[in-house]
């Protein structure tokens, strides 16, 4: 990829975001704060429904914090754009595109990039990801692995920034799963962009992450930062090493604490917005 | 819920030879082809392997919902399958779903005491004591046997499945992907439960996953099975001691197996792959 985009960081200043539920308002995130370092890659992993997916959309701009404030570089965060790109759990890929039209369409129609430069950095993703066969092949003709890389390559190809991976290998076969990690890996070691990666897999967490993020349940925060120091590039092998299970102990402790807490409180309705409120930073 | 007064334990699974032939439209589909297993009494039992490779249709033979087309299993000295038999299910051999398969217009008590009442094996007064036992054995909390399925959450759903199938006594429990749809972190305490309801009622457990965490954490013996016609090719005996509890997903000998089960099942998906059976990737 080229290196003309260099990484951005993003950071949450005590965010607090409330979505209403049932009728009833629900504080998603409270007092949530932490750092998306430039150029590295950090995973979030916790509870179902803890909030991940909110976290990529404040990130994204798709939603404003409450309380609290995002910001990338410096300034706040207010749309969607460009230099921040999401790849979602499902595929979002044009179904009447080609393969190779679906990642051209983001340079052409913002017409940033000439059409031949276009076409070269296109053809040059699709063979990284594995998908050179495949150029003139509707998404419906493609594997959902092949869907997930073709999405890859129609984000990469707009040099975001921010790249933010919500779920994206979710429900795939642990085969199909392992390849999509490692290519994945493979195309994150060459860029200088900045990842957030959300998932509920920790295996997948830890064989990813510069740094682990595991939040709590709702009203969630960040419990605790796990440095993932798993020299790169990395290999799936690694997960038999000494460090990687010491890392995997470590978090696992944590999670299971957030599990148990869930399932006893699950089915409680939180309607108490005043802690939110009293503690929260305007900023 | 103890073995028999003769003291012999029950509950083996003794598969033999087995084949299974389907005939959609003339046109012979082979799923299983010369499967052998015998699977202990107390054993818990654990079957992967690629997509369509015919665990179901072993399962279902098991069950009783479906003959076998060639060999026999027999549920200790009883011929359960067999192609000179007529199958039939019985209480003695319990499934619990993928899907659940919870009564939602049936209160959760409803729902346990549902088999036994029906069978006139118990009268409903007796199935509410019994149901009453092993929920407090079992660690399910009485607060909810009013409630219906829907106010439950996904994994005390499961939890209530597993006791509506105790309840019947069965030599056998028979489970599909049970934990299919459950989000990793519920699906850990899940297993945590059936490993503590195991280690309290011994039943035999035949299991059948795609999920190889969930394969080698709850397993005595993992059996993979070959893509189709599926026949078994390795038994993997997981030596990791019990009672077992999350902390073991982080050791070296639980991602060795892990890796290892692994390997076997991904050759036969390639193998899948090659023959057209799925695509790859």
């Amino acid at each position: 990829m080229s290196t003309s985009n260099q990484a951005s960081e993003v950071i949450f200043n005590n965010v607090g975001k409330m979505a209403i539920f049932k009728k009833n308002q629900t504080v998603i995130l409270k007092n949530c704060s932490f750092t998306v370092e430039p150029g590295k890659l950090t995973v979030l992993i916790g509870p179902s429904g803890c909030g991940k997916t909110t976290v990529i959309n404040l990130i994204a701009g798709y939603e404003r914090p409450d309380l609290g404030s995002v910001k990338m570089d410096g300034q706040p965060i207010s749309g969607p754009n460009w230099e921040r790109l999401v790849v979602f759990q499902e595929t979002a890929l044009y179904p009447w595109l080609t393969c190779y039209e679906n990642v051209m369409f983001g340079p052409l129609s913002r017409k940033v990039m000439a059409k031949e430069k276009a076409h070269e950095e296109t053809l040059t993703l699709l063979a990284k990801v594995g998908l050179e066969d495949f150029l003139d092949k509707y998404p419906s003709q493609l594997s959902g692995g092949m869907q997930r890389r073709a999405e890859l390559a129609r984000a990469l190809i707009n040099q975001p920034k921010v790249m933010l991976m919500d779920e994206p290998f979710r429900g795939l076969d642990a085969m199909t799963r392992q390849l999509m990690q490692e290519y994945y890996l493979k195309l994150f070691e060459e860029t200088h962009a900045s990842h957030v990666f959300v998932t509920s897999e920790l295996d997948e967490a830890i064989i990813l992450a510069d740094n682990l993020l595991i939040m709590t349940n709702k009203p969630s925060k960040i419990q605790k930062i796990i440095e993932v120091d798993l020299p790169r590039p990395r290999e799936w092998q690694m997960v038999t090493s000494k460090r990687y299970l010491e890392i995997k102990a470590e978090a696992l402790e944590l999670l299971h604490e957030e599990a148990v807490k869930a399932s006893t409180t699950s089915g409680k309705v939180d309607v108490d917005l005043s802690g939110l409120l009293e503690t929260a930073n305007s900023d | 819920m103890e073995s028999k007064p003769d003291g012999k334990r029950e509950g083996r699974i003794l598969i033999e030879h087995v084949e299974k032939v389907y005939d959609p439209e003339g046109v012979n589909v082979h799923a299983c082809r010369d499967c052998n297993a015998d699977i202990q009494p107390g054993e818990f039992a654990m079957v992967v392997g690629p997509s369509g490779c015919g665990k179901t249709t072993l399962l279902n033979a098991i069950a009783g919902f479906d003959n076998a087309t060639g060999g026999a299993i027999y549920l200790d000295e009883e011929k359960i399958a067999a192609p000179d038999i007529v199958q039939s299910p019985g209480a003695d051999r319990m499934v619990v779903f993928q899907g659940g398969a919870l009564f939602p217009w049936k209160t959760v008590m409803g729902n346990i005491t549902y088999g036994p009442v029906m069978q006139g094996k118990m009268r409903v007064n007796e199935a509410v004591q019994e149901a009453r036992g092993l929920m407090d054995r079992l660690g399910l909390s009485r607060e909810i046997e009013r409630l219906y399925p829907d106010n439950l959450s996904s994994g005390m759903k499961r939890q209530v499945e597993i006791i509506r199938a105790l309840i019947n006594d069965p030599r056998v429990l028979l489970l599909d992907e049970p934990f299919r749809a459950l989000d990793n972190m519920s699906k850990g305490l899940m297993h945590e439960y059936l490993l503590s309801v195991f280690e309290l009622t011994k039943k035999t457990i035949f299991f059948i996953t795609h999920d190889l965490d969930e394969a080698v954490f709850l397993a005595d013996r993992i059996f993979v099975m070959t893509t189709r016609p599926g026949t078994f090719k390795a038994v993997i005996e997981v030596d990791i001691p019990r009672p077992r509890n999350f902390r073991v997903l982080a050791t070296e000998r639980f991602v060795e197996i892990r890796e290892h089960v692994k390997a076997e099942v991904e050759e036969e998906s390639m193998k899948a792959f090659e023959a057209g059976e799925r695509e790859l990737a």
